[in-house]
């Protein structure tokens, strides 16, 4: 069973957002407009987090793009009372949109804050109704979501390969943010096979984790500036 | 009219009068209540049509007002238990005319505080897939998830505190049922349980209602401590902690007493009961809330000292919000409340009037609604990571519901005493056949039309 991880690339990252525009694309995300937004009604499966360091003018700016960390010892799983969200054994931590109850505890626990809710029932404004993915499942009013690591790219790809009689090749799944990207932050595949790109990146010296000290085990590795 | 002496037969008519006379006055609140409590129910609908969004929350505040009062109205139901069922433990003997009202708020508070649970869900229409039963989805509730504890914990508390509320019930329905006529003598007769006041059935009473006692105080604890395992179950800065259950409990009571004190000072004035509810008895309870504001004081004190010593990261952020930031005319509102005002107020014995401690436990009312919300909210919109610090403000759809929920409350409570005498009638003259035979003034006038159940009660 392979187990699904990224690693995020800080040195690379110039801010562009474009990772979060495919994210929108990609998974269905409702557009909320301007009233909402400002409510902090986003949804933003990936969002770029920007800091500022030092005064004017020796200012920096920093680029932390930040999806569900798909922890390992994820604080959302347990707190659900209806089991919607869980842990797939391929390592995703997964939302079940049609058991969800809508009660947020998760949203709460997550340190992260990389969950979403809906609360009111999406719609597009034409034509962007027209351009759904049809392999990723509307979501109704009152239920929680989050990034799925593109669980519907995974899943082709597995079934691409089982139709071939072959495992699934390094590389060979990419997500939406990743495909976008033009400074290649983001890498995806198999943490448990010690050869794979995103195995030897996690493993470099430039490696860590956000909040690490909490426990929760991301899979989700974000690399620092530097060489390995 | 006050001085004239309590027979069974005063007592009978005085407790038993707002059953059978209703004024004008009592329609006019009623109606209003009811017109309070339709505004929520309005509000709710439209929510549940057009979607959880009508109530102001957002990312990260995923949980506003109505898990504040949510929290505030289980703690409110903490009255009954403690002061109905620890007094009658210990056999506290100026309880007597304290316990129906006390118990009677529990069972509405809870009524009252459980529906927020299910208000606050995206999609409240499915809330009984909490419950856990074999079900056509093959699929187990989360036994791990604090909400299910709550559920489960907050079920079982409403049941035990309407057993118990019941129980004690049961020979005043009779009572009542033999003044009735008409559809409520069917209903009283009902309710009695065919009671006829034997010796048998009191020995069964009084074990049953003993058993109870013993049984609803350690439920009622339990009940605030997974309610605040809500939030101390969290990794969440300022949420995980662990005095949290103890902190929750001792405010939870605290609440409830300043609300028995405000119900038992509005019931004594507007059924004339000043014979009944007397000075002593607020007395003795202003010395209880003294206590627990003390107690309150030393859990906050603690609470927010070891957060601030430890200074981490995460936390201070929250904490100052509280302490010195836009939160900090609630924070110290809160403290004003709760302590400050409620400190000279109970602590001297002259201050220590009816009408002083009824602004005190109005204070504290207000105090603890906030202590709620500055639990909740500053929590929630300073997450771990910076950039997604929020806001709240509740919308008018949240403001409705919360809000009228007060008028739900008084509105069962209100219809409540026109169904049942709002003293427990026997207890009362139980007490009254106890304190006479202590003192040894049998041939007290007030006792000369002696009370039915004869010489050898089996409780005493």
């Amino acid at each position: 069973m392979p187990q699904w991880g990224m690693t995020v690339d800080l040195d690379r990252c110039t801010g562009c957002e474009a990772c979060v525009v495919a994210c929108h694309a990609e998974n269905n995300l409702p557009i909320v407009g301007p009233d909402q937004a400002a409510m902090g009604r986003t949804h933003q499966w990936i969002r770029v987090e920007r800091y500022w360091e030092g005064e004017f003018p020796n200012i920096k700016a920093k680029f932390m793009p930040v999806m569900c960390q798909q922890c390992d010892a994820a604080p959302c799983e347990p707190v659900c009372p209806v089991n919607a969200t869980y842990h797939t054994p391929d390592g995703l931590n997964a939302q079940v949109y049609n058991r969800c109850v809508g009660t947020r505890f998760c949203a709460n626990n997550c340190p992260y804050t990389v969950r979403f809710f809906t609360w009111f029932t999406p719609s597009w404004p034409s034509p962007l109704n027209e351009q759904l993915n049809p392999d990723v499942s509307l979501r109704t009013s009152g239920i929680m979501e989050k990034c799925t690591f593109c669980v519907q790219r995974i899943r082709r790809a597995e079934d691409t390969a089982k139709d071939e009689k072959r495992a699934v090749k390094d590389g060979e799944i990419k997500t939406a943010c990743q495909q976008a990207c033009p400074a290649k932050v983001f890498v995806f595949g198999d943490m448990s096979d010690p050869e794979s790109e995103v195995s030897r990146l996690a493993e470099s010296r430039r490696g860590h984790r956000l909040l690490e000290e909490l426990g929760t085990r991301p899979r989700v590795v974000y690399l620092k500036e530097g060489s390995a | 009219m006050s001085d004239t002496p309590l027979t069974e037969e005063k007592i009978n008519r005085d407790l038993l009068g707002p059953l059978f006379k209703t004024s004008g006055t009592y329609f006019l609140v009623v109606a209003f209540l009811a017109l309070v409590a339709l505004v929520v129910f309005v509000a709710w609908g439209l929510q549940l049509r057009y979607g959880i969004g009508m109530a102001g929350k957002n990312r990260p505040s995923f949980w506003g007002l109505y898990i504040t009062t949510f929290v505030f109205w289980i703690g409110i139901s903490h009255a009954g238990t403690l002061i109905s069922a620890i007094l009658r433990v210990v056999q506290a003997e100026w309880r007597r005319p304290i316990t129906r009202c006390a118990e009677a708020i529990t069972t509405f508070a809870l009524c009252t505080g459980s529906l927020f649970p299910i208000i606050h869900l995206g999609r409240a229409w499915l809330f009984f897939w909490m419950i856990p039963y074999p079900n056509s989805r093959h699929l187990w509730p989360n036994f791990q998830s604090p909400l299910m504890w709550d559920f489960i914990a907050i079920n079982t508390y409403l049941t035990g505190s309407v057993t118990y509320l019941y129980l004690p019930m049961i020979p005043d329905m009779a009572v009542a049922r033999d003044k009735a006529t008409g559809w409520r003598k069917k209903m009283y007769r009902t309710l009695a349980l065919g009671w006829r006041g034997t010796e048998r059935q009191w020995v069964r009473l009084e074990k049953a209602i003993g058993i109870m006692a013993l049984i609803i105080i350690p439920v009622a604890v339990s009940v605030h401590t997974i309610v605040s395992w809500d939030f101390a179950m969290t990794i969440m800065p300022m949420w995980h902690s662990t005095i949290f259950g103890p902190y929750f409990v001792v405010g939870a009571i605290f609440s409830g007493i300043a609300a028995l004190l405000i119900a038992m000072v509005m019931i004594r004035k507007y059924f004339h009961l000043e014979q009944y509810l007397e000075p002593i008895h607020f007395d003795n309870l202003a010395k209880m809330l003294f206590a627990m504001s003390l107690l309150w004081f030393y859990f906050t004190f603690t609470e927010y000292l070891v957060t601030w010593y430890g200074n981490e990261a995460a936390e201070m952020p929250v904490f100052w919000s509280k302490v010195s930031g836009p939160y900090a005319p609630m924070f110290w509102l809160m403290v004003a409340c709760n302590f400050i005002i409620p400190f000279p107020i109970l602590s001297i014995k002259k201050l220590r009037t009816i009408p002083l401690i009824f602004f005190a436990s109005c204070c504290v009312v207000v105090g603890m609604w906030i202590e709620r919300f500055l639990i909740i909210v500053p929590t929630l919109i300073h997450p771990y990571l910076p950039y997604n610090y929020g806001h709240y403000w509740p919308s008018v759809t949240e403001m409705c519901i919360a809000g009228g929920t007060a008028g739900f409350f008084i509105l069962l409570y209100f219809l409540f005493a026109k169904f049942s005498p709002m003293i427990s009638i026997w207890e009362y003259e139980e007490g009254l056949q106890v304190a006479a035979k202590h003192a040894g003034h049998l041939s007290d006038p007030r006792f000369a039309g002696d009370i039915v159940r004869g010489d050898v009660h089996p409780g005493h």
